[in-house]
């Protein structure tokens, strides 16, 4: 019960730090200084912000379903923050007595209940998207629908590739399982092209550019959620960090060695438990931390996709290669026994 | 607690399923299944079928469903309309769909597991596992049949689109 609120709180900061470094890594790739106000470094941007989102005019448009113009947002941020419960945050440690794994349920079925879950967050877009009775909010939402369906398929059978390799469903066990050569035995290495496509799948999850086609403003005014306003405008965006956290927390357990890391065995020996415990979930925090960054690296670098190239992308290139990558797999696990 | 759980699943699940069948908006149609999705899945857990549970939420809520919404949109359907369809249609639709759940309750019915405290069902039915195993030995050529069919159908409807697009 612990762990869930401090996972809560963990995410919603991650996330609220997110939107403030991903200003901070926009001006710094546009040689630009960011926000730099609020606080030292602008380091209070987010509480200003937040307080801005809540004190804003909030507009419900008379011509809208209102029931599901105030649900959408609330699923998109129940669904973004479902996903967490999970991730094994470290190696289980012991209190008092009683063992206590850093992870809020290690279902048999971790893998599967991720995907899910996120299969589920094109709901509170949708939702809100039609709700709004405007046709870009309509045709944001449209895209949106068509886009995550086409890439889960493409992100479940890279996905796959990674249960046949491990035999289990569990992501403790996953984890787990990629701790061998002294912490380096990391999924990227054996399965670098099914890295290439989870990668570009959780980027067309998320809506991050290049594939942020639901809510591009050149074509679309503001896509899904053009008609909202307020705090309901902050909590879509918002679930859009929060994705972003899970994703690259889920990018690092299935492919990076999770809170796996170099000569940890070694220093297991060296330190207690607690020490021990601490520093892979700073490895962890670490490696997402990257990820978080890699995700605005590439947001500034690479325009948007045109909508025939993305459904292209997702259909005929990912999946086939996808089921390349299953089959190549499977083949290798049967010559191997 | 556990029949507090499941009778207010049950509870759900009916009311849901009925609201999608009598509500006159196909949307609010959609998101009452949706509903009962998820109090089936919920239902599912309760049996320790986490498999069972996770994979019904992919196939049904995430995909279908998403589907079912996504032409709802499309068409712009969401508006109320009444189905006008003969007598004679209406008559043998409701026929069917009565012989349909009759032999779905009798089969249920003659099942072991019937009307049993799901605290004494097996543990294991509805792991991965389990269920990899049982599909995979006993029922293994009904299984490869049902993927050729799918399969058959899914190459089926690409064909037909195919021949569409060429006549135009």
């Amino acid at each position: 019960m612990v762990l869930v609120l401090v996972l809560f709180l963990v995410s919603i900061t991650i996330a609220a730090y997110s939107t403030f470094s991903e200003r901070k890594v926009a001006a710094f790739i546009q040689d630009r200084l960011g926000p730099n106000r609020a606080g030292p470094f602008g380091l209070l941007q987010p509480l200003a912000d937040g307080v801005k989102m809540i004190m804003k005019e909030e507009i419900i448009p008379t011509t809208s379903n209102t029931i599901l113009f105030v649900g959408g947002p609330a699923i998109t941020m129940i669904t973004a923050l479902m996903t967490s419960a999970v991730i094994p945050w470290g190696p289980s440690i012991t209190i008092a007595g009683q063992k206590v794994a850093l992870q809020v349920a290690d279902i048999n079925v971790g893998v599967l209940y991720v995907m899910g879950v996120v299969s589920l967050g094109v709901y509170g877009i949708m939702i809100g998207g039609w709700a709004s009775n405007n046709k870009f909010a309509l045709l944001g939402a449209v895209r949106a629908s068509t886009q995550m369906i086409s890439y889960e398929l493409a992100m479940g059978m890279s996905v796959i590739a990674i249960i046949m390799t491990t035999g289990s469903l569990s992501i403790g066990n996953i984890v787990h399982h990629q701790n061998g050569w002294h912490g380096m035995e990391w999924n990227i290495i054996a399965q670098p092209l099914g890295f290439l496509i989870f990668l570009i799948c959780a980027f067309a999850e998320c809506n991050r550019t290049p594939f942020d086609l639901p809510e591009s403003e050149t074509e679309l005014v503001g896509g899904y959620h053009t008609e909202y306003s307020s705090m309901k405008l902050g909590f879509y965006l918002f679930a859009e960090y929060v994705n972003m956290f899970i994703s690259s927390a889920m990018i690092t357990c299935l492919y990076f060695g999770g809170y796996n890391f170099p000569l940890m065995d070694w220093v297991q020996s060296n330190t207690n438990e607690i020490w021990f415990a601490l520093i892979c979930v700073g490895v962890f925090l670490a490696k997402i931390i990257f990820f978080i960054f890699f995700f605005m690296w590439i947001r500034w670098t690479i325009p948007r996709f045109r909508f025939d190239q993305l459904m292209n992308l997702g259909w005929k290139v990912l999946l086939p290669l996808s089921i390349l990558n299953m089959l190549l797999t499977g083949a290798f696990i049967i010559f191997n026994q | 607690m556990t029949e507090i759980l499941f009778y207010s699943l049950s509870i759900i699940a009916i009311a849901t399923s009925l609201l999608m069948i009598f509500h006159k908006n196909a949307m609010y149609s959609v998101l009452f299944l949706l509903a009962c999705f998820f109090s089936i899945a919920g239902l599912f857990v309760m049996l320790n079928a986490q498999f069972l549970a996770v994979v019904h939420i992919i196939v049904y809520a995430g995909a279908i469903m998403v589907l079912f919404l996504y032409v709802i949109m499309f068409l712009n359907m969401s508006t109320p309309i009444t189905i006008r369809k003969s007598k004679l249609v209406m008559f043998a639709a409701v026929l069917t769909g009565l012989m349909m759940a009759f032999l779905l309750v009798v089969s249920v019915w003659q099942t072991q597991a019937f009307g049993q405290h799901p605290e004494i069902v097996d543990q294991n039915i509805g792991l991965a596992k389990t269920l990899g195993k049982v599909l995979f030995n006993e029922y293994l050529i009904p299984f490869e049949l049902t993927s050729i069919l799918f399969i058959s159908s899914m190459v089926g409807v690409v064909i037909f689109n195919k021949k569409e697009v060429e006549d135009e």
